[in-house]
This record gives structure tokens, sequence and C-alpha cells, in this order.
């Protein structure tokens, strides 16, 4: 028997009864729609997460201030200050896998220029800061060497901050009094955007990391350092390096904590694949469940269909149907049923991710492997659900069949 | 020329629980190319079972098979299948025709099965010739619940036709049909025995039986009868003879 006509046969067979053939297939739809829509928000996200990492900067090496334990009371991290303006020198100096290092203070103020005012976070940095965060300046320049040294009182600002103080536009040159100190923009940053965790990035001031120790925070400690890797596969040597370093310079022994945390950009990427990951196994157990429902929803169907048409199949078997020619024509029914479910799913899911991206402003971004596999199980839920219908009406006696009423 | 049809000691039993059914017991018959054969019986003389091993539906019990030549007792269900779809046309008492569809596709229903076929083109032509053979040409594409019961067996009769089989088999033709019908009916049968089709009927009605040239009766699965038909009714003569009762019924005022 013919494909054309096999399929001439299914195609008549599921128009004759179209409300059951789509509420058939409502179970495929719905399960593969849920799954794609799901997938695509998903990998949206994914996506999102994934740029927002790569703001951090390029192959960047992050070391915090720890916490310290005196006498059994552990301090927690950041409220030490167990980094010193030292120790980022060390780094630079000793271990050739770093390629720059930028010492760091921390420090949120209200800052002012003529007559506004705003708080803001202060960040003391080195003049190679910006070269690590891949963070160009949309106009002005970064200060330099010879201001870190001189402790000059120079600022580079953010475009949330440039916006919300100097409303005329007029920003390079500008005064910024930080803590009363008059400092002068030299630089604004182009924006980043929100961070991962929501907060504003361009809501910060930037100043030399020895202008805010002496001039703003009167701090001797660090809050930690930014370093940048030679290259993306000296991160974890790196890592190692410096961890052995600081803690000899520490004098920290065998058996005691770390004063400092070292996290590299790999690491926090792992995080977020690991995240990302344990979703995508919850979406294949979803849509494993949604597939098996759907499909024995075809298989029900084309169990009664093959009870309703004995006596048809009873008539092709005397003309001279084989048994396979009988299962052949159920099986392309069963599939038929499942890859146009299928398709009309991966349909739905994609609008229905673009229509919930656009009302909430997420990303939706559809996978074209996904849209794939969709179609190829589909017709594996097909096979499989639809075969042992097709079987059981392959395996029906002429005789018994048309004699059926 | 080799009989059609050879049975020889041919012998089916059902196990049906306890009790096993000899629904045929040791039957010998010959059929010869040409011949029109009405085989007779009351229910559960065996004439079902008959018709179901003589249309490859069903297998003997024992005993050997010949149809036009070819000994069909060993041959699985596939075989079979073949055996129907090459060499036996079935019309059904209940017609049989896949609703929904056209008279023609049904016509072509046993080319959809037969292996290495001409094209749909020429299926199409032959199918078409099989229809107006019976004198349905204009009704091709009519669905069987737009024809009459007549109408829709003579399509059965198109379809049984179509692939050129060595014989026709029918089973009851006439069952489900009136008295004018019937006889329409067994003409058209007439009509194709005379050009020389194979015709093997089995019906309990002795009056059309007596269209055929042959009646072979059975009871309690043995054959008892067998024997050419002395007064062959034809069926042009008889559909006159209603028409003149017709009339004359309603020439009484």
């Amino acid at each position: 028997m013919k494909i054309f006509a096999v399929l001439r046969v299914a195609a008549r067979a599921l128009r004759r009864n179209i409300m059951r053939t789509i509420l058939t297939m409502l179970g495929m739809i719905i399960g593969v729609g849920a799954v794609i829509a799901t997938v695509s928000l998903g990998n949206g996200a994914k996506a999102q997460v994934e740029a927002q990492i790569a703001s951090l900067g390029r192959n960047v090496i992050l070391i915090f201030s720890g916490s310290v334990n005196r006498g059994g009371i552990r301090s927690g991290f950041n409220a030490a200050g167990t980094l010193s303006v030292d120790d980022a020198a060390a780094i630079a100096r000793e271990i050739p896998d770093v390629s720059i290092v930028s010492p760091e203070v921390r420090g949120g103020t209200q800052v002012a220029a003529g007559n506004q005012n705003w708080g803001t976070s202060i960040q003391g940095e080195g003049e190679d800061y910006l070269e690590i965060r891949q963070w160009p300046l949309s106009q002005g320049s970064m200060f330099t060497a010879q201001d870190v040294r001189g402790a000059n009182k120079v600022a580079v600002i953010g475009k949330t901050v440039a916006d919300q103080l100097y409303p005329d536009g007029e920003v390079i040159g500008q005064v910024i009094r930080i803590k009363n100190v008059p400092f002068i923009v030299v630089g604004e940053l182009i924006p980043k955007g929100l961070s991962v965790q929501g907060s504003d990035q361009d809501d910060l001031v930037i100043v030399p990391y020895t202008s805010a120790m002496k001039r703003l925070f009167g701090s001797t400690t660090l809050r930690g350092i930014t370093a940048q890797a030679a290259s993306a596969d000296l991160l974890s040597s790196a890592q190692k390096q410096i961890t052995d370093l600081l803690r000899q310079r520490h004098r920290i022994r065998p058996d005691q904590d770390d004063d400092f945390t070292v996290r590299t950009q790999e690491e926090i990427t792992q995080a977020a694949n690991n995240a990302s990951s344990t979703m995508r196994g919850l979406l294949a157990g979803v849509a494993f469940v949604s597939l098996i429902v759907g499909g024995i929803g075809i298989m029900n169907i084309m169990l009664v269909s093959v009870t309703e048409r004995t006596r048809e199949i009873g008539i092709r078997m005397a003309v001279g149907a084989h048994g396979r020619d009988i299962l052949k024509q159920f099986l392309t029914e069963a599939v038929a049923l499942s890859i146009v479910g299928g398709a009309l799913g991966i349909l739905a899911g994609v609008a229905g991710a673009k229509i919930m991206a656009a009302q909430n402003g997420w990303p939706a971004l559809t996978p074209g492997d996904w849209i794939f596999y969709a179609f190829i199980v589909s017709a594996l839920v097909g096979i499989f659900f639809g075969f042992y219908p097709a079987w059981k009406a392959s395996q029906l006696d002429p005789i018994d069949a048309l004699r059926y009423e | 020329m080799n009989p059609i049809i050879q049975l020889e000691q041919i012998d089916k039993i059902y196990h049906t629980g306890e009790v096993d059914v000899h629904a045929v017991r040791k039957v010998s018959l010959q059929i010869n190319r040409g011949e029109f054969v009405a085989i007779m019986g009351a229910s559960g003389s065996g004439k079902s079972t008959m018709m179901n091993v003589l249309g490859c539906l069903d297998r003997a019990t024992s005993g050997r098979y010949l149809l036009d030549g070819a000994d069909v007792s060993g041959l699985d269900r596939d075989e079979l299948a073949t055996i129907r779809n090459q060499k036996i046309g079935f019309v059904f008492q209940g017609f049989n025709l896949l609703s929904r569809t056209s008279a023609l596709e049904n016509v072509e229903l046993p080319m959809m099965y037969t292996r290495h076929v001409a094209g749909a083109h020429d299926q199409r032509e032959r199918a078409m010739r099989a229809l107006e053979t019976v004198g349905l040409g204009e009704r091709a594409d009519h669905h069987p619940n737009q024809l009459s019961g007549g109408q829709q067996q003579r399509v059965a009769i198109a379809r049984a036709l179509v692939n050129e089989p060595a014989m026709i088999l029918a089973d009851e033709p006439t069952g489900n049909l009136d008295t004018q019908t019937s006889i329409e009916i067994m003409g058209v049968f007439q009509k194709l025995n005379d050009e020389g089709i194979t015709i093997v009927m089995v019906t309990h009605e002795l009056d059309i039986a007596s269209y055929t040239k042959r009646n072979v009766i059975m009871r309690d699965g043995k054959i008892v009868s067998d024997s050419p038909v002395a007064s062959r009714l034809l069926a042009p003569d008889e559909l006159r003879k209603l028409k003149d009762a017709h009339e004359a019924v309603q020439l009484i005022p």
C-alpha cells in the first residue's frame, strides 16, 4: 500500500471526527506548548544572567576581606578589613598569572553638586579598574596612576549619578562634593543597567582608592581586591596562588580558616549554570509527564477508533489487506495526531512565550534544537502509544470483524 | 482445464469451549470455470463455514483445497490475504461498503492492497470500467448513503470485479433487498456469468438459487444434493413478469 494512499486514508479518518481529533491533539498541544514556552522563557532568562555575569568584566577574580576569628568570635565577611594595600601590591608583584590588580574600598554617602544632591555609593579603585570590568567611558577619561599616587580629588561617575547631579548635561570638569570634599569629575561611564541582584550598576562614583581611604573614609584596610587573570585558563591557578600568598602573608596556620575569600568569574558562571541545569531537569520531568498524558489520550482514542471501525478493518482484510497494512494505517493515524498536535504545540508555545515576554518585559528565546526535539518526540509518542491499538487492529480475524455490528 | 475450485475431504471443526463443533464433514466439491453455483442449506447446515473456507477467510481443519490450480490449504494469514486480493471477489449480504467514501474509491479499494499495481490513473480507469459494467458509471462520485440498496450492491459487485478474480463469491447477496431489486441483482450476476465469470453464491432462498445453473444443498456439514438447475429463471423474463403483475394489480379498479 503506497504511502500517499495511507496518508489520504489517515487524513480522511481524522477529519471524519474533527472534534474528537482536536480534543485528542489538545493533550499534545498543551504538553508540547507548555514545554516550549517554559524553555523559551528560561532560555531568555539564562541569556540575561549570562550577559550580567559577562558584565562583571573579563577573567575577573574577586578577593573579599573575610571573617577573622578572635578568641572564638568570628566577625563575618567584610567586617574586619583583613586585606591591605600591601596585599594588593604583593599579588601584583608576585603572581605572574594576574595581569591587573585594583585595590577596592567602598562606602555609601551623600554627594552634591550645585544645588543637587544624591545618595550613592563611593568606590575607591585603582587606575586599571575599568579595564578589568570591561567598562568603557561615554565621555572624559579614567583617572591616572599619578592621580592614585597623589590621592588626587578626581572622580568618574555613573550615568545615574550624572543624571541626578547634572540635569543640564554638563559633566566633565564639574565639581562633585563627596562628604563635602570637592572632587573634579573627569569621566562618565556608559550605562550598564541592572545587576544580577537587580541593583542599579550605574549608581556609583569611582575615585582613586588612595583618595577614598585618606580623604573620605579614613580607613587603612581594603574591602576587597579586584584582579584580572592574564587569560581564562589561568583563572583557577591564579585563584590558588592568591590564596596561598595571602595565607602566608596573613600568617594563617594550616588548621585555620582563611580570613578572606577568593571568587573567580568562572565559579559564578558555574553557579548560574547549575541553577539553570536544575531548571532544565525539572522541565524535562514536566515534559515527560505531559507527553505521557498526551500519549495516553492518543492511545485511548485509537482504541476507540479501532473498535468503531472493526467492520471497515474486516472489509479491508477481506479484499486483501495484510495485517501490516492495517497496522501501518492505524499507526499513521496515531502519528499524524501526535505530530500535528506537537507542531501546533510548538506554535502555541512560541507564541505564548512571546506574549508573556512582551507583557512582563522578559526576553524569550526559543532554542532551535528544542523545536527539533519536540517534533521528534511528538512522532515517537505517536509511534509508542499508537502501536498497541494498531497492532490490535492488525490481529483481528476478518470473519469476526466482518460480522461485527 | 483445471477446475477453479477443488475441495478434497474438507473438514472444519470449531473448538468452542468444551464441545467441538464439526461444521463441515469430509466435503469434496469441484467447480469449473464459467459455472454459476448456489450453495444452499438451512442455518447450521455448514454453508457459512463452506463460504469462509472457499473465500480463504478461514482454513479447513483438514483436507485439501485447490483454488485455480494452486493449493491454498497450508497458507498463512498474509498469503491468504494475497489470494483473496488476486483470486476472489466478495459480495456480502450487508454490502460492506466504506461509508463516506465515494463509489469509485470503494471500487478502488482492492487495488490499494495489490502489490505491483499500475499508477493511480490506471487504477481509476479500471475502477470506472467496473462501475460501468454494473451500470453505475454516472454515480461514481456518490457516497453509499446517497445510493439505494440495489445500487450499493452493484458497487460491491464492481469492487469484486475490479481485480479480475478467478471467481466471485457472494454471501446472501439479495438478503437485504426487495424482490424486484433482488431479481435485478441476479440479472447482473447472470450477465457477468454469461461473459464467462465464475460465480459461487451462498443462499437459503430457493427462488434466488433457481437463477443459478447448479445447486449444491448442504445439511449437517455434508453435501446432500448436487444437481443442475432444471428450470432456470432468467432475470429479464422475471422482471417483465413482475412488471406485468404490478400493472395487472393496478388495472383492477
